[in-house]
């Protein structure tokens, strides 16, 4: 199926629960409505997104609010579809873990990262950092430490211009 | 009756945490994995992974998108072509590029190299694991000639920075085709003798035919691909299914799992896939070597990268599965966020599950047929 077709399915059976970013082919869902939407994306036979490729965090950079990008796929049907997930002031996003195993390593590295919170995730915990670090790395507003473990951290950054 | 008692208090039979790694020589690199047994039996595994991390990702909010190539090539070490074509078509696509047929096929031509090369460490090593030393040592040997060949086109051996966006760094070295073709001829008759050496040795068959089946539908919903997903039979290949860069003109088969020493998508199947797979590179080389046009390599490189504000996912069939990467772009010359999925990553994540109810000597054979490189998981 095409995107427009996708949509057009999507409206049929949960209507008013996704919204279609402006100028993209992508759909964005809120964190209430997305236990619904990924329900239907992957078990709608129509649908069947099986294959969910990855899950990207980003930083939209007002210090609040922070998204997830899931790229799916279908292997029956070949088609492809992004979704966002955006939240803000650290509301928890419900975990898609129980659909796709793939995204349990995933959301880890999300929460790792990005320190997006992935509620009903059966285990939440740091996977490329060590359990000790402090903060997300990957947030625009992330300070390093200026020591780790009593060893200073190098600050000089002129060398990467 | 005190006998028992006694041997009960010292014979505890609860489960046991077996600790491999991270300084291991099966796991392939920096890996750690706490083994849950009970007995000689695996009950579950969990991957500790990390130890590589080298803030790839943040490193690229800092770096121009020409600057990133370097990076790209140290994720994945074994299949560095790999990982500069991907991510120079994720650049292109945002950037809407047209390339020069003459580059195209350059980049088929070494990709496939590289998917050799890559799969030759692959089954080497995977032989070395369940122990077997002769095959490593052929493997490594048939890979330094691709090695050769790589390092007149570009100078370097493993970490080439040779595809940018937009082109490749050098034109191809004089010769290159003709020693290609030479390699190839000398290369087609020792995947026969690799085949007498190890694929159909009784004793390597009796350690991986049956063991760790992954079936499909498990493979797909942990987003296991490339040939290790191939292995279980399910006929996915970027190359056919979404063919990128110009693979859509190549006459070529993709393999898979047939189940031919036990069970589909056991060991021996995601194993002997990239045998095969070796096959249909070549044959993919040969035909890029004869339609091989002229033209200028430089030309569409542009002079400064910088794409219009917006994002895009770009994917790639590299030796371990689909590379994607998301590069999201504010309009200015550095991207705000590269996310790179990492195929062996996906891969590695199914291993509790398939490894589950095989002893620990199984564990070995089974994380060598994932074919896992741990700069990429860890990036």
């Amino acid at each position: 199926m095409t995107f427009a077709d996708i949509i057009k399915f999507v409206e049929t059976k949960a209507a008013g629960k996704s919204s279609i970013i402006e100028g993209k082919e992508v759909i964005l869902v809120s964190p209430d409505n997305w236990v619904e939407i990924s329900t239907l994306l992957k078990n709608e036979s129509k649908l069947d997104f099986d294959y969910l490729m990855c899950i990207s965090s980003y930083d939209k950079g007002d210090n609040k609010t922070y998204g997830a990008a899931y790229n799916l796929f279908s292997t029956t049907i070949n088609h492809y579809l992004e979704v966002r997930v955006e939240t803000e002031d650290g509301t928890a996003i419900p975990s898609v873990t129980g659909l796709w195993q793939a995204a349990d390593w995933h959301e880890r590295e999300a929460f790792d990262m990005m320190g997006l919170q992935f509620e009903g995730h059966p285990n939440l915990k740091r996977i490329l950092l060590s359990e000790d670090w402090d903060g997300y790395p990957l947030r625009k507003d992330y300070k390093e430490p200026d020591y780790y473990r009593g060893m200073p951290v190098p600050k000089d950054k002129t060398y990467w211009d | 009756m005190e006998e028992q008692a006694i041997a009960k208090s010292v014979l505890e039979t609860g489960e046991m945490v077996l600790n491999m790694g991270p300084q291991h020589p099966s796991t392939h690199g920096v890996l750690r994995l706490k083994i849950h047994t009970d007995g000689e039996i695996v009950s579950k595994i969990e991957p500790v992974i990390g130890y590589l991390h080298r803030c790839f990702e943040k490193h690229c909010e800092y770096l121009s998108y020409e600057q990133i190539v370097p990076f790209t090539d140290r994720c994945d070490y074994l299949a560095s072509m790999h990982m500069d074509h991907a991510f120079s078509i994720a650049v292109e696509k945002l950037l809407d590029v047209e390339l020069p047929e003459r580059v195209e096929y350059i980049r088929v031509i070494i990709a496939e190299l590289q998917r050799i090369a890559s799969h030759l460490v692959a089954l080497g090593t995977f032989g070395l694991d369940v122990g077997a030393i002769t095959p490593f040592t052929w493997a490594i040997r048939d890979r330094e000639r691709i090695l050769d060949l790589f390092e007149a086109l570009c100078g370097a051996r493993l970490l080439y920075n040779y595809i940018w966006p937009g082109g490749v760094s050098h034109d191809l070295p004089p010769k290159f085709v003709e020693r290609t073709l030479d390699f190839l001829d000398y290369f087609d008759p020792q995947i026969d003798e690799f085949n007498n050496l190890l694929s159909t040795n009784k004793i390597f068959i009796e350690r991986t035919g049956d063991v760790g089946v992954l079936p499909p539908d498990v493979g797909i919903n942990f987003g296991v691909t490339g040939p290790s997903l191939r292995g279980s039979g399910v006929n996915w290949d970027l190359r056919k299914n979404e063919p990128y860069s110009i693979y859509d003109k190549f006459d070529f088969d993709v393999p898979l799992g047939e189940g031919t020493m036990g069970t589909i998508g056991d060991t021996w199947d995601r194993y002997y896939v990239r045998v095969l797979e070796m096959r249909e590179s070549a044959k993919i080389i040969r035909q890029a070597c004869a339609q091989l046009p002229d033209g200028d390599v430089h030309e569409a490189i542009p002079k400064k990268i910088r794409p219009a504000v917006g994002e895009v996912y770009g994917r790639y069939e590299s030796a371990r599965g689909d590379v994607g990467f998301y590069i999201i772009s504010n309009g200015k010359n550095i991207p705000l966020r590269v996310k790179m999925r990492s195929p062996a990553f996906c891969n590695l994540s199914v291993l509790s599950e398939i490894a589950e109810g095989w002893m620990i000597s199984d564990v070995i054979a089974i994380l060598g047929s994932l074919d896992i490189v741990l700069g990429e998981i860890d990036r």
